[in-house]
Order: structure tokens, then C-alpha cells, then sequence
């Protein structure tokens, strides 16, 4: 019966399909959403508890209050997006076109990481970069850190963090475009005289551009909201808008405010990736 | 019934579930795990659960040493046969109200009996007073009359009705001998140039504001706006000039026995605990400030299970073995201050070195030295944000 149905009604049939897709976008994207807006229209705080009127003062108080951790957060997510596309490039590069029956493996090794929890990944970090560990009694050594120095709960060790934390959401989409490009299309731009590195320039990074575009997409619109690195990692002066958030949601119970932020950095990325967008040709964004 | 059939109805069942999944129901069904689990949650018949969960602090529980486990927590389960399902979630008092507090202002269960908190924030009071905490089955508790008699009427639960008391203990400066000079001062401790970046502030403002306003010559017990922006600014001067290294709750502790902090503003007992003997604990000089930690009953709690369990370390048998430890059995102690009246009669027969000790068994000279933070600038809204904007922005 219920064939019957589709087969007489099949113009229906793709929105059907959609149906869940539908349901699932609504329930867990657009009424938190709403909800986000409306919170972060309300005042009041865990004491007295939270009242709606169109607070929109909530918006003003988070730009005013806490530009320099937006900015903070932008640069710091900016700069481990850039690092980790560079530690990337030549990583994935090499398992597409030199890997060969190997590849599964070394991406394999690209994702082990992984199979340990986001929080013990960081916390080794506090071990690693201890004031009187390897690394940092080697870089003394080197003169790169001074005497007595630290490179835990600092920028550096900040940024280092979600270069980490985030590389294989840069290397795998990379991977995937690298994978497949033509190698004759390299080996035609050689024939017709161009040096390894105009083919490189010329052929190869348009044709990664769809893996380029993802993967910094990837990487930089969680970091931009990360604040675990910086917890662990950072000082009270590394804070990032994440930490604010969540110090705001959890501990004060300025949810108002801490909705509010979340909505201003939500936009601003939204921005930020339209530009982007705009500026490589959205064709790039579906490869 | 075929199998045909069965998955007839399990389709029709399905369907019909799927038709009533409107937003709200599908909110409040995610909303509800964690509460119940015990026998009789809530309810106050005198029958024991099978398992007792409590959260508490890091560093807070009688230790075998050995075998890592909990010696106070293994008898009282052969005396009651109530296994402890004991969590060390707490880390600062603000960020685990944050985590009950959604569950319990819709009056659900959080999948605790027991939950400790300190009364130098404003939250126990706090719970208090929205009622989501269960009153204490006193009937259950008759060795309530061990409590020392200055615990007795605290303002926030002047009868002792919902809490009893777990531990207390004083806020003063740990420091590292192998890395530093004795380090007995806030001026010392955010002034001093060699400790720049190698020290840490606690994140409970009462306990830092406590320090930071004796050492500008003020009274912690009565916080005024000028006290208060004193006390704030020396503590973001120190902040600035990169002094301080984080804000921290017990996540100190690794990191100073490690040697990555010099010097640390510390909770008493921890170092004891530590057990790093180049880890000197100290009062400071300007004096330090006191606090107690309380056990509560959040909503949906077994209280007559919790209520078993607390008349349990109020023996002072109890009290006294997980106080001090016991060396001849590998056992370490909580080696913070006991409220309960013969704990340290009953702690000299087990480790009389922490019987003498006066960091937990302290003197009069040094309870005169140490001084309570004010419980309305606990609750003052503004106080609290500019607190939490100082130590999360």
C-alpha cells in the first residue's frame, strides 16, 4: 500500500527525502537557535533568575566589554589556521603522490591522535611543555626561550595548541583534493616547460584549491570558539572569547550576556566565511 | 503473538511517538537523565540505597596509599553494605554550581546523595534558599551532637538543617623551597620579580580577596567598594605585569609539586596531602582566612542513605582515621580541620605527628589569625562579575 502511495504521488518523493534532513536541521539548528536569540535578549542572573525584554543592551556590553578577546580569538585561530596549513600542505602532498600502498596507513597515523579524548590531548601538553622538561630545557639550550623561561600558559603555547588539536581537519580535506588530481596534468605542464614550481604554483594548488578552502574552513571556525587550549595552556591574559562564554554560562550565570557573545562571534563567521568565499568563488566551496 | 505481529505493533508504537514529537516534549525527555538511580531518591523512608554517590573535592578522602583506594569509604560499606560511588568532580565551587544548577532549577535530580560546597561562596546558601537541597534525616544522625559547637548556627542554615559540615580549613601561601625563598606574604607573592610567572591565585574570590585586603591593612570581614577596588586592582596589577601565571582551584597542586609554580596562594590541607616535603604551607603574614566546605542533599538524593553515611564520620573514631592517616597501614589522611568534637584524641592513636600538627589541628593564637570573608559581598552581583571578568578575561 505504502508503494502505492509514493507511485501515485510522486512528485512528493524529494520532498519526503528531504523530510528528515528537514526535521533534524530544525530541531537541533534552528530552535536552539531562536532559543539563543531569545536568551540573549533576556536579563537577570542565577539569583534572581532571567526575565525577557528585548535587552539588547547585552550585545552593546559584549563588544564594549570584550572586544579584545574577539580580536584575540581571531588572530590566535587566524594564525594556528596558517600553521596548520603549512605543517599540512606538505604532509598530505607526500601521502598522495609518494604514498603509495602506504597511504591508508599514514593517514591512519594522521588520525590516532584522535582515538585519545580533545582533553587528555591537551593536558599531555601541560607535561610536554613543563617549565623543566625536554622541550623547554632544549629550546633554553638553543637561546629560543631565556633562562628560567616558559613556554606553558603562554601565546605560544596557546596557539601551538590548536594547531595541534586541529591539524587533521586541514591535512584529510587536503588530502582528498591531492588525491585527486591527475598526475598527467602535472607531467603536461612540465612538457610545456614549466619549471617543478610554476607546475606546482600553476597546476597543483588550483587544483587543491577545493581542499585548501575546507580545511582552513575546517580548522578556523571551531578554533575561533575554542577555549580549552587556552584554559590549559594560556595565562589569564591568552583568555579567548570562548572562555568568557563559558566562564559566563557556567559560572556567573550571565547567560544574556554569554547568548549575546555567542551570536556576535556566530555572525561574525558567518561574515568572515562569505568573504572568503566570495574572494576564492564559491565553486570552491563544493570542489 | 507472531513475530509479525509484534513488529506491527512496534511500528504503530513508533508512529505514534513520532506524531507527538512536538519541541517541548523532546526537551524535557533529553533533559531527564542523571536524577533517581537510588532505591527511595527523595523520599525519606529509612531504607538504605545500594550505592551512595558523592561528589567531592580532589585530595579530600582518607587514602590507601597501596592499593589507591578509600579506607573510610570500604568500611563504611562492609558496616551498611552501601557501595560509595565517590567523584572527584569538584574543582571550584562556581563551575560545579554551573554544572547542577540547570537540572536542579527544573527540579530534576543530578544522580547525587552528596555534594560539597563552601560556605566563602555564596552557593550553599544559595541552594538553600531556592530549595534544591533535601533536609537532613537528623533521626539518622544522632553523633550530630560531636559537631563543634562554632559550627553550630551558621547564618545560612542557622539550625543545621540541610548541611553539615565535611571540612574546613585556611587559605594561606605554599611555596616550593628547592625553587624559592620562603614566600610568607601577598606582597611577597605578587610583588616579588624572581616569581614572575611561576606563581597562582586562587579563583574562589572569597579566599583571594580574603588575602590580597590583609595585606593592604582592610578587613576581609567588611567589604566596602573602596576595599574591594583596592583589593582588585593589586590583584590585576599582578595580572598585567604576567606575575600571575593562572587562576586556579585544586589544579594547582600538580603543578607546584612538579616545580612549574615557585609559589602558590593555597588551601592548607593540600600540602600535607601532597606529600612533597620541600612544599612548605604557610599562613601569611598578614593573616589568611577560614572557610568551611558542607555537605548538602541536592534534590532527588537518597536522604536517609546520606544521612546514614554522615552520622558515619561524625564518630569521632571515624573522624580521627581519616583526619590523620594511619602510617603503620599506608593510609594518608585528609589533613585538613575536622569539625567533629574527640577527632584528635581519636587522631593521636593512629599518627600523632598530625595530631600535633597545627595546620590541622590548629592553636587559639592561630585562629585569631585568621579571619571569614563577608557573606554579603559573596552575593553582591556586581562583585561577583568584575571577580569573574578579572579571572576569565
Amino acid at each position: 500500500m505504502g508503494l502505492g502511495f509514493l507511485h501515485r504521488h510522486r512528485g512528493t518523493t524529494p520532498y519526503l527525502l528531504l523530510l528528515p534532513g528537514l526535521l533534524w536541521l530544525g530541531v537541533f539548528f534552528l530552535v536552539p537557535l531562536g532559543f539563543l536569540v531569545y536568551q540573549s535578549l533576556q536579563s537577570g542572573n542565577f539569583v534572581v533568575g532571567y526575565a525577557f525584554h528585548w535587552a539588547w543592551s547585552n550585545y552593546w556590553d559584549s563588544v564594549k566589554g570584550y572586544s579584545g578577546e574577539f580580536e584575540r580569538s581571531f588572530e590566535y585561530a587566524g594564525i594556528a589556521t596558517a600553521l596548520a596549513l603549512i605543517v599540512s600542505y606538505p604532509v598530505a602532498y607526500w601521502i598522495a603522490f609518494r604514498g603509495g600502498r602506504w597511504k591508508n596507513l599514514l593517514l591512519l597515523f594522521i588520525v590516532a591522535p584522535f582515538f585519545v579524548t580533545y582533553l587528555i590531548r591537551t593536558l599531555a601538553w601541560q607535561t610536554i611543555l613543563s617549565d623543566h622538561g625536554f622541550v623547554v630545557r632544549s629550546l633554553a639550550t638553543l637561546h629560543l626561550v631565556a633562562h628560567g623561561g616558559r613556554v606553558l600558559n603562554t601565546a605560544v603555547a596557546v596557539v601551538a595548541g590548536i594547531t595541534y588539536n586541529f591539524l587533521p581537519f586541514m591535512a584529510l580535506p587536503l588530502y582528498v583534493s591531492l588525491e585527486q588530481i591527475d598526475a598527467r596534468l602535472i607531467e603536461a605542464a612540465e612538457d610545456l616547460y614549466a619549471s617543478k614550481l610554476h607546475a606546482f604554483l600553476r597546476v597543483t594548488v588550483p587544483l587543491s584549491l577545493p581542499g585548501i578552502v575546507a580545511g582552513t574552513l575546517l580548522t578556523f571556525i571551531p578554533a575561533a570558539g575554542d577555549f580549552i587550549n587556552a584554559q590549559l595552556l594560556g595565562s589569564p591574559t591568552n583568555h579567548m572569547i570562548g572562555n568568557v562564554i563559558q566562564s559566563k554560562f557556567l559560572e556567573t550565570g550571565d547567560v544574556p550576556v554569554a547568548a549575546s557573545m555567542s551570536f556576535i562571534l556566530m555572525a561574525i563567521i558567518v561574515v568572515m566565511v562569505l568573504a572568503y568565499a566570495r574572494a576564492v568563488g564559491t565553486e570552491q566551496l563544493t570542489g | 503473538m507472531t513475530d509479525r505481529i509484534t513488529r506491527k505493533v512496534f511500528l504503530r508504537r513508533a508512529a505514534a511517538s513520532g506524531s507527538i514529537l512536538t519541541v517541548p516534549g523532546l526537551l524535557a525527555a533529553c533533559g531527564g537523565g542523571g536524577g533517581g538511580g537510588g532505591a527511595s531518591s527523595g523520599a525519606t523512608t529509612q531504607q538504605l540505597a545500594k550505592t551512595l554517590r558523592f561528589s567531592n573535592w580532589t585530595l579530600y578522602m582518607d587514602r590507601d596509599l597501596k592499593n589507591h583506594t578509600f579506607p573510610s569509604l570500604i568500611e563504611f560499606q562492609k558496616k551498611y553494605g552501601v557501595h560509595v560511588d565517590y567523584m572527584q568532580d569538584v574543582n571550584d565551587n562556581a563551575s560545579f554550581y554551573g554544572k547542577i544548577q540547570g537540572q536542579l532549577s527544573k527540579g530534576q535530580g543530578i544522580g547525587r546523595d552528596i555534594i560539597v560546597m563552601t560556605d566563602n561562596s555564596p552557593f550553599p546558601a544559595l541552594l538553600v534558599k531556592k530549595g534544591w537541597v533535601e533536609k537532613l534525616d537528623k533521626s539518622a544522625i544522632p553523633n550530630i551532637k560531636n559537631l563543634v559547637p562554632v559550627q553550630r548556627h551558621p547564618a545560612w542554615d542557622p539550625n543545621r538543617d540541610y548541611s553539615l559540615p565535611w571540612q574546613s580549613g585556611f587559605t594561606g601561601i605554599a611555596y616550593n623551597e628547592r625553587l624559592t625563598d620562603p614566600v610568607l606574604s601577598i606582597d611577597d607573592l605578587f610583588g616579588n620579580p624572581k616569581l614572575k610567572g611561576k606563581v597562582t591565585c586562587l579563583n574562589e574570590m572569597g579566599d583571594a580577596l580574603s588575602l590580597v585586603m590583609l595585606a593592604n591593612g582592610d578587613d576581609p570581614s567588611h567589604v566596602t567598594d573602596a576595599t574591594f577596588n583596592r583589593a582588585m586592582a593589586k590583584i590585576k596589577k599582578a595580572v598585567d605585569s604576567g606575575q600571575i601565571r593562572q587562576f586556579t582551584g585544586n589544579d594547582y597542586a600538580p603543578p607546584l609539586a612538579k616545580g612549574d609554580l615557585s609559589a602558590a596562594m593555597s588551601w592548607s590541607g593540600d600540602i600535607p596531602q601532597l606529600d612533597a616535603p620541600y612544599i612548605h604551607w604557610n599562613l601569611p603574614t598578614d593573616g589568611g582566612d577560614t572557610w568551611t566546605d558542607n555537605m548538602l542533599i541536592p534534590t532527588g538524593g537518597n536522604v536517609y542513605t546520606a544521612s546514614v553515611y554522615m552520622n558515619y564520620v561524625y564518630d569521632p573514631q571515624v573522624q580521627g582515621l581519616m583526619e590523620a592517616g594511619d602510617p603503620k597501614r599506608n593510609i594518608t589522611g585528609i589533613y585538613y580541620i575536622p569539625p567533629v568534637i574527640g577527632a584528635k584524641e581519636a587522631a593521636l592513636k593512629f599518627n600523632p605527628p598530625v595530631a600535633k600538627n597545627t595546620d590541622i589541628f590548629p592553636t587559639p593564637k592561630m585562629l585569631d589569625n585568621v579571619h571569614l570573608f563577608d557573606p554579603t559581598a559573596l552575593t553582591n552581583q556586581k562583585y561577583l562579575t568584575a571577580w569573574q571578568n578579572l579571572i576569565s578575561a
